[in-house]
């Protein structure tokens, strides 16, 4: 199954923060309700926009997300100690957003990883910057395996995020991803590759038409979770559809079914 | 005066082959290297920069554009004086510490370089010392801060904070630009100026030094 992080509950989006300062917590619970309801896996809850009120506002959102959703939660803060007192208050194994090879973000994320429970995202960024190569992302991929094993996580739990680059500044951004997923896919197996599948479309026009496409394309490469917005239906549509063609819904059943919800029309 | 026009005219479609065609041929024709560069190329790239900004070009029409200019500077380099290709003004930019992003940053580099500037690009990751030490060696007019997280943000205040303490915040003016900043965040740490995207920035850039 499709891992769709849910990535709406986040304060850099301005009615999300503008509901966190007011406390509306009726506005954040009707949109996490709409999120699980439209097949989310995961809500991503991320405070850190409101800088000083990160900690608070983590507090009050968890609580309000948690009264409105029966998912996991993906904690979303460079922080461990928001992080530490985050995973205090779930009720569900959560994933944590995220670790990378950047050597201070690494060190801190270390210890508060070490023996817990919970699902981690990659990502493979390190001192140097953004990956430059296919075979950049998947030395870096292997290297964060490594090292998230050697700490006693398990393979199932790590999702690489590759670093979707936009096509508009390098039309081989593209390729350079879909290949390394399906390289990290293969190579790392039980491993899982997630990302902002949104970053392809940067800086061109009609951007959910490319999202949408890219999305399949991923798909066929192996990627299995993503960082996106499950409100968008059509994007939702072209999920269930692809993940029926590779073959990974029993008897089209959940075709049919979204299709019957009057999810999917052609 | 028509051959400057049909480079900026070719300038606009990327088309860099046919621009160092025609400013080879109009650099024979007897035009000087000054002229094709402000007259036909940056004049160009001013056009391509308002068209981004208003969203009729797209990233990647951009850069074939300043590909484009990049490979006719290359013929006119030896032709230009020292004095001729000293730019309009001296910027130094980089993406704030604890912060990777280049993507937006470069976009910018190249858009001020089109535009005449002359750029130190300190790349990623930038101390608030380094930039100091940039500005003070090669003498910058301005200085050009990307940040794309909110938890790097911060860290322009700080990096604005540490220019005022090194005592050349009079002497310089400061650009700040990236996913999570907009204006009313520039006004609050002080900056003198914000772009949301590389073509208004190389216009802000130019309206500094005015």
């Amino acid at each position: 199954m499709f891992t769709v992080i849910g990535e709406r509950i986040n304060t850099t989006l301005k009615k999300v923060q503008a509901a966190v300062a007011d406390r509306d917590d009726a506005y954040i619970k009707d949109d996490v309700k709409k999120q699980t309801e439209a097949g989310a896996t995961y809500i991503d809850v991320n405070a850190g926009a409101r800088i000083g009120h990160e900690e608070a506002d983590m507090r009050w959102l968890l609580k309000v997300v948690q009264e409105a959703t029966d998912l996991p939660l993906c904690l979303d803060s460079p922080d461990p100690a928001i992080l530490e007192m985050a995973y205090g208050m779930v009720d569900k194994t959560p994933m944590v957003n995220s670790i990378s090879l950047e050597k201070e973000r690494f060190d801190a994320m270390i210890p508060f990883l070490k023996g817990k429970e919970c699902k981690i995202i990659a990502l493979c960024m390190d001192d140097s910057g953004m990956p430059k190569s296919f075979e950049d992302i998947v030395a870096r991929a292997k290297s964060i395996v490594q090292e998230l094993e050697n700490i006693g996580m398990k393979r199932e739990d790590i999702f690489i995020d590759p670093l979707i680059q936009p096509m508009s500044v390098d039309s081989q951004n593209g390729m350079m991803v879909m290949k390394a997923v399906k390289t990290i896919m293969t190579e790392i197996e039980g491993v899982h590759t997630t990302g902002g599948l949104s970053n392809i479309s940067y800086g061109l026009p009609q951007r959910k038409i490319i999202n949408r496409n890219f999305l399949v394309m991923m798909m066929a490469h192996g990627f299995d979770a993503a960082i996106m917005d499950p409100l968008d239906k059509d994007i939702m549509a072209v999920l269930r559809t692809s993940e029926m063609l590779k073959g990974e819904d029993n008897f089209c059943m959940n075709y049919l079914k979204a299709v019957r919800a009057g999810n999917i029309k052609a | 005066m028509s051959d400057l026009k049909t480079i900026t005219e070719t300038l606009l479609t990327g088309d860099g082959e046919k621009v160092a065609e025609l400013t080879q041929a109009a650099l024979d024709a007897g035009v000087s290297a000054k002229d094709i560069l402000d007259q036909a190329l940056i004049a160009g790239m001013d056009i391509v920069g308002a068209r981004m900004e208003s969203g009729e070009m797209f990233i990647p029409e951009v850069l074939m554009s300043a590909q484009a200019m990049g490979g006719a500077v290359e013929i006119l380099k030896p032709l230009l004086s020292e004095e001729d290709s000293a730019g309009v003004g001296k910027v130094v930019l980089g993406t704030v510490k604890g912060d990777l992003h280049d993507i937006g940053k470069n976009l910018v580099s190249m858009m001020l370089e089109s535009a005449g500037f002359e750029v130190i690009n300190m790349g990623v990751d930038v101390d608030p010392d380094a930039f100091i030490k940039a500005i003070k060696d090669n003498d910058a007019d301005i200085l050009a801060l990307s940040a794309l997280l909110t938890t790097t943000m911060p860290m322009m205040a700080q990096t604005i904070k540490s220019v005022e303490e090194s005592g050349l915040r009079d002497k310089i003016k400061i650009l700040v630009g990236g996913a999570p900043v907009n204006q009313s965040y520039a006004d609050e740490i002080g900056a003198d100026g914000y772009a949301p995207d590389a073509g208004s920035a190389s216009k802000l850039a130019k309206s500094l030094m005015a």
